[in-house]
């Protein structure tokens, strides 16, 4: 599939002027992943998506999206084991007992107006708690932005996902993959169209965005956690 | 889902009148960094819950309330000028006062966008790590509704004039950050003429463009 995705978009370079940067060595071969991307979601997955708004009421779509925020959050117990956070693990817990007692098999999610909140963990962000660095940014076909890191978190969250890897029945486990790619895209289906006015180049916009973002993710819950500001280049300075 | 909307929009106007003493203060320099957060949150979240025009999209109408309400306690100048860093000292005067106006309606009008979609969420306010004599501080607050929570926290610096906002961070995402390699790339393609260009242009792309929803 990756190839195949390389060869059809081909070589796009880095439109001239635009600084490099450090994080990001492979920007020409990111960058036409990054119009892959594009225009999959452009002309597949967000008209799906339209459709799947159409279609569906929304305290529907809600379920739906409450069911696997639900099954997520099985997960989320056991990376938070292994990032070294009981408090959020337990939290976690509580979280699925309570949605899928009460919320009726996680359809509503009675947990966090009850005040627990969602903590979303993966792969990647536990490799990152170990120490492991991100190393160079990357646009993966299909998944959107990524580092090396990341990308092989991608890779262990696909491996150990039991809806994904593990349901016999292969119509079955292919209609929850495309229910669960719609979605995830549905979950930001406005604020796309309003990063899209924002970006002055949505391509760095949505680089930059990711590093800061999974950087965050990381430091998140740590004990010493004081407000982060980053410190930035003053020019009266 | 119409019955559902109507309910909590009811419920918001219930809350709005039981609680509507509560929302009437006004901040003022005295104010503290966290306290002034809140009160302009609470203030602006119960005016979009309580207006059905706003809820239908009317990008104007919110435009006008972010001016009013917002925009006082931020410092849009300082927002640009770190988001240009060392190239804020190439800009003439004049270029200078472009940029902060246009960044400014810029980041208005995507604001105003995330306003138009608020529902039934509530903003929780954390507590305002810092010390009494600092000059910068992070207000954390976070946006808890359908969907996962939102971190949204501010930065917030004294000024002569009270506390002011000049930087966001979205889920982890500072918002000066994001734009500065965006800010560089356009100057050093195109100059910093260029760059106010191209916000003018995104500007009036923005306010002909019709509502999406």
């Amino acid at each position: 599939m990756l190839c195949m995705a390389v060869v059809l978009v081909g070589c796009a370079s880095i439109p001239a002027g635009v600084e490099p940067s450090p994080h990001d060595p492979w920007e020409p071969f990111n960058r036409s992943v990054f119009e892959f991307n594009e225009g999959l979601d452009a002309y597949l997955l967000k008209p799906v998506v339209a459709g799947y708004r159409f279609v569906l009421p929304e305290f529907v779509r809600d379920g739906i999206y409450n069911f696997f925020s639900n099954y997520g959050d099985i997960y989320n117990i056991f990376y938070n084991l292994l990032q070294g956070k009981p408090g959020y693990a337990f939290n976690d817990f509580m979280r699925v007992a309570v949605n899928t007692t009460m919320g009726l098999g996680g359809f509503i999610d009675l947990a966090t107006p009850g005040g627990l909140e969602k903590h979303k963990e993966d792969w990647g962000q536990t490799f990152g708690v170990w120490g492991v660095p991100a190393g160079p940014y990357v646009v993966l076909p299909f998944f959107g932005p990524s580092n090396v890191r990341d990308t092989f978190g991608t890779v262990a969250d696909l491996e150990s996902d039991y809806l994904f890897k593990y349901v016999k029945d292969v119509g079955l486990r292919n209609s929850i993959t495309g229910l669960r790619v719609i979605n995830a895209r549905n979950t930001y289906y406005e604020a796309g169209d309003l990063l899209d006015g924002a970006a002055i180049d949505k391509y760095s916009f949505m680089r930059d965005a990711y590093i800061q973002r999974r950087q965050y993710q990381i430091n998140e819950g740590r004990d010493d956690e004081e407000p982060q500001m980053p410190v930035y280049e003053n020019p009266y300075q | 889902m119409k019955s559902c909307n109507m309910f909590s929009r009811c419920l918001a106007i219930g809350l709005l009148l039981i609680s509507g003493p509560l929302f009437a203060q006004v901040p003022d320099q005295a104010t503290p960094p966290d306290a002034l957060i809140k009160m302009v949150v609470t203030d602006v979240m119960a005016s979009v819950k309580a207006d059905a025009e706003i809820q239908k999209g009317n990008i104007p109408k919110i435009v006008d309330l972010v001016e009013k309400k917002i925009v006082p306690y931020t410092d849009m100048r300082r927002t640009t000028e770190m988001a240009m860093g060392p190239n804020w000292k190439k800009a003439t005067p004049e270029q200078q006062a472009q940029l902060t106006s246009e960044f400014k309606n810029l980041l208005i009008r995507t604001y105003s966008g995330a306003l138009s979609q608020l529902r039934d969420q509530t903003v929780q306010f954390k507590a305002l790590r810092a010390a009494p004599d600092d000059k910068e501080v992070v207000v954390k607050t976070v946006v808890l509704g359908r969907g996962d929570p939102v971190p949204l926290d501010y930065r917030l610096e004294k000024t002569d004039k009270g506390w002011k906002v000049y930087d966001m961070n979205i889920m982890g995402v500072w918002l000066v950050e994001a734009y500065r390699n965006q800010f560089t790339n356009q100057i050093s393609q195109n100059g910093v003429e260029g760059l106010v260009k191209f916000l003018q242009d995104r500007n009036k792309q923005l306010a002909t463009a019709k509502p999406a929803n």
